[in-house]
């Protein structure tokens, strides 16, 4: 009786937002008298980041810190229409609303500022920090601040931006299949280590290797977050879970999270990974999303290395002791197979 | 634990940016970490009420009696909820966009479907006096049979689970029972195949376990108005069905949401706006309507099951010739999304690769369980589960590294894919070959030199080959299910005119562009690197030949432009399946 190591692959790709489209996004921005902005959504903030992505993405275009950026989601009476947070569509759809919304505001702001400093609005750039300058004049500057105060109280205008992202709505043939699905994909590949007990059938995750193309990680952390938390959950559904042990046999269902098996702080394994960015040309400056493909991968990769290890294919998820256990003893014994560097 | 690789794509990119790339803390953390973040039952209101369902203990039945009188007087009961109550009691969520055909209930009418299923909801002063009085109602059943599989329930004399469906399938293009994929002429290529594969894959029903479990709170305002605090994942996607099952104007809701503690496909369905809302408007009180975690587990709806086949045909240098998938998706016993999900399967096949005969057939079949519904990589974890566990085992049938096996077969810029749209910004390669470097995972020299921008395209790989299309599986008819090819469409074959490119508004009309918005546009043209063109990796081949750029032919490829399409186009269009 032994413990086996193995290796396993899987290569994957995943669609940004919903199949054929038709799903829009909408975004308003204004900025109050001291050139404060907030940033009104409909959006849902799941934990994956949806306030800040969109801050970032309005502070950039508007070119403000970010300190002077809120993100006010989600009410169904200040917040315009968006079809909703799932489909990895949040940073792809309502990024490029919200890019429309700050860059219709950032008109109207270097309208004003022009306005003020008698010049004409195109020769204006913003520097990041607070501050609207003639380009290559740097003394000849007004602060948004300033700008906003004039707007309002002088020049009556309304600091503010509407925004709309819309992939249009594609049919598909019946006898063919044919369709416009999606405008932009995100790429992974990722390897898992394993270690497979021929006594107890028990599989462990001892590390996760990967690399991810996503377009650009507009927040490097949030990005880390969701890859780190997705391949938590693809070992979950690799290993651990499902309310139908016994599928298609309805019975012996979970109640709670005692009968429920998922892994525990122990059972997690070392993550290793590395972004790629190639950025999609209708993505928010490139960006694709990264949240629901990142637990695809570690299921198979994880397949593929119990094989790997012990020579035995588990096709039916979760991957279970009982599962390798048959599986050992129906092929005679653990047949270990051909070791992958590392 | 996480490195950007920046020299990869870098002539692709601008990187001149100020906030956009920046690891910068979430405005909502500190309250998050410190437990102070508002959810939606962090609201609390004078006069509160609490709504719970009674559920079918049965998988299928027939409802004889419903007897809420000892109910009605027990403690506390403020109001019991029966099908009558619903104005609209038949829905489906993706009605919304005009797809499919309303078939499911808030509460159960005259038959229960799955075990689980509401028939009766009780709103008392607490949710401890909701739960006895639960107790109290009395319903007499008349058992049924049921179907779990879903290969049974497609199969002729199977019990109907969903009589809105009553062939136990979702109808495509009002003409087919699945949702097909045709591309090139798999059948001959598997015979000209060194190898071929053919192996089945289940995936799991899986919960989505989130923290907070579903729920809501329902409470009339002073202007005739309701105001909702909900955990939808798709705020007016709630609002517009709740609007639509409680039969009034939208603008009678007030949303309110945003912060959700945890998602994951799991509240796109509105499973407790409706009932609270007509709790609400029913009492004139505040209506929480809250899942307990033993709901949430077992009728809270999971990912559906897939049962997935995959054959595959492969010549011994390596080259995936043909592929053909056909699986199952378990909806359970109503639509819900699976019906979205197939059709975003069929344009996921074949993955990440370039085949040159390609072709799939996606079931949406019900079964007598709890509808499953969306989660995490829906339509795509368990087709992606099952072609890399294939791909394992054909690359190990040819004798060759997997990394390898992916890098020959992966899909480059300008390939055509089996949805007739070409491939662009493709980077697979590139995601593999880092991997391995980073896992210490030996490959060749030729593997590390291919590229994502060098190679697809050429030749057939840009081309739409001649296509069999067949009628198999028309609606009601299963004996069609077997029939041969009916007609082949020519080369370059195109019926789906290309939408138009998505565009950003907010600068046009009365107001002036804003200048000197950053770009994030690719801002240079791309060098070409000198890399080699796809050749078989293995065994070697001494004298790759070098890449031949090739003309497409007229047609092949879909031009950008043409014909482009104005206006709303609805999904009743797409499907030619309307609601009601």
């Amino acid at each position: 009786m032994a413990r086996h190591k193995g290796r396993g692959m899987a290569s994957i790709n995943y669609p940004i937002g919903m199949n054929l489209g038709g799903d829009p996004s909408q975004a308003l921005i204004h900025s109050n008298p001291d050139g404060k902005f907030t940033v009104a959504l409909s959006a849902i903030d799941l934990g994956q980041g949806m306030k800040q992505v969109t801050r970032q993405v309005a502070a950039e275009t508007l070119g403000v810190p970010i300190e002077d950026v809120y993100v006010d989601t989600a009410d169904s009476d200040t917040g315009p229409h968006d079809m909703g947070s799932f489909a990895s569509r949040g940073t792809h759809r309502m990024g490029n609303a919200v890019i429309a919304a700050a860059r219709e505001a950032r008109g109207v702001l270097l309208e004003a500022a022009a306005e003020e400093l008698e010049v004409n609005a195109a020769d204006l750039v913003t520097d990041g920090r607070g501050n609207i300058h003639v380009r290559g004049a740097p003394s000849r500057t007004i602060t948004v601040r300033a700008t906003a105060q004039a707007a309002q109280f002088k020049q009556g205008k309304t600091i503010a931006g509407r925004g709309i992202f819309l992939v249009p709505l594609s049919t598909v043939d019946a006898e063919t299949g044919e369709m416009n699905p999606n405008t932009a994909f995100a790429h992974a590949c990722l390897v898992a280590d394993v270690e497979v007990d021929d006594e107890t059938g028990e599989v462990t995750l001892l590390g996760i290797t990967s690399a991810y193309e996503l377009g650009r990680a507009l927040n490097p952390k949030m990005v880390e977050q969701q890859l780190v938390g997705g391949a938590w959950m693809g070992q979950s559904h690799a290993l651990f879970e499902t309310p139908e042990p016994y599928y298609p046999n309805p019975d012996h269902g979970p109640r709670d999270f005692n009968e429920y098996l998922m892994p525990g702080p122990g059972d997690i394994a070392p993550y290793s990974v590395s972004v790629l960015e190639r950025p999609a040309p209708d993505g928010p400056f490139g960006g694709k999303g990264p949240g629901e493909m990142c637990a695809n991968p570690v299921l198979p990769a994880v397949a593929n290395a119990v094989f790997n290890a012990v020579g035995v294919r588990v096709d039916e998820l979760p991957i279970t002791p009982e599962k390798v256990l048959r599986g050992i003893r129906a092929i005679g014994g653990a047949q270990p197979q051909a070791r992958r560097g590392g | 634990m996480l490195d950007i690789r920046k020299d990869i794509f870098a002539n692709e990119r601008d990187d001149n940016l100020n906030v956009v790339g920046k690891g910068i803390q979430r405005q909502d953390m500190p309250g998050h970490v410190t437990g102070r973040s508002p959810f939606f039952d962090d609201h609390a209101f004078e006069g509160l009420l609490h709504l719970k369902v009674v559920r079918s203990p049965h998988h299928h039945a027939r409802i004889r009696s419903i007897d809420v009188s000892a109910a009605e007087r027990a403690p506390g009961v403020k109001r019991i909820l029966r099908a009558a109550d619903v104005p609209v009691n038949k829905n489906t969520l993706l009605s919304l966009i005009n797809f499919g055909k309303d078939d499911e209930p808030s509460l159960a009418l005259d038959k229960v479907h799955y075990k689980g299923e509401p028939v009766v909801a009780i709103i008392a002063d607490s949710e401890a006096a909701a739960m006895a009085a639960r107790r109290l109602v009395r319903i007499d059943y008349e058992a049924l049979p049921h179907v779990f599989d879903v290969e049974e329930a497609l199969k002729p004399g199977a019990p109907v689970v969903n009589e809105t469906y009553p062939n136990n399938y979702f109808e495509y293009h009002d003409k087919f029972d699945h949702q097909k994929l045709r591309f090139g002429d798999t059948e001959k290529a598997f015979k000209s195949a060194d190898i071929v594969i053919e192996e089945r894959y289940q995936m799991s029903p899986i919960e989505h376990a989130p923290t907070e479990t579903n729920g809501s709170i329902a409470a009339p305002e002073q202007d005739n108005r309701f105001v909702v605090h909900s955990c939808a994942q798709g705020l007016f996607f709630s609002l517009g069905t709740a609007a639509k099952i409680l039969d009034i104007e939208s603008n009678r809701l007030h949303f309110i949401g945003g912060t959700v503690g945890g998602g994951f496909g799991g509240k796109v369905d509105s499973l407790t706006e409706p009932l609270a809302i007509l709790g609400a408007m029913l009492t004139g009180r505040p209506v929480r309507y809250v899942l307990d975690r033993e709901e949430e587990m077992l009728y809270g709806s999971p990912r559906g099951a897939e049962r997935i086949y995959v054959k595959d045909g492969v010549m011994r240098d390596g080259r995936i010739i043909a592929r053909h998938i056909r699986s199952y998706f378990d909806a359970g016993a109503y639509t819900r999304l699976s019906s979205y999900a197939a059709v975003k399967c069929t344009a996921h096949v074949p993955g990440p690769y370039w085949i040159p005969n390609a072709s799939s057939d996606i079931y949406v079949a019900y079964t007598n369980r709890c509808p499953s519904t969306a989660m995490r990589g829906f339509g795509i974890t368990a087709v992606d589960f099952a072609l890399e566990v294939q791909m394992d085992k054909l690359a190990h049938a040819v004798n060759m590294d997997p990394m390898e096996f992916r890098i020959l077969n992966a899909y480059r810029d300008n390939d055509m894919k089996p949805h007739r749209r070409v491939a662009k910004n493709t980077a697979l390669i590139e995601c593999v070959q880092v991997a391995a470097e980073k896992a210490r995972w030996p490959i060749s020299d030729n593997a590390k030199r291919q590229s994502s921008l060098v190679g697809g395209g050429e030749g057939e790989r840009g081309q739409i080959p001649a296509t069999l299309i067949d009628q198999r599986g028309q609606i009601g008819r299963p004996e069609t299910r077997n029939a041969p090819s009916t007609q082949t469409l020519p080369a370059g074959t195109t019926r789906i005119p290309l939408t138009k490119q998505p565009e950003l508004e907010g600068s046009r009309d009365s107001r002036a562009a804003a200048p000197n918005v950053p770009r994030y546009e690719p801002a240079r043209p791309m060098a070409q690197p000198a890399v080699q063109a796809p050749a078989p990796l293995a065994p070697m081949s001494p004298t790759a030949p070098p890449p031949q750029p090739v003309a497409a032919p007229p047609g092949a490829a879909p031009t950008p432009g043409a014909t482009p399409q104005h206006g709303a186009m609805r999904f009743s269009s797409v499907f030619g399946t309307r609601r009601r």
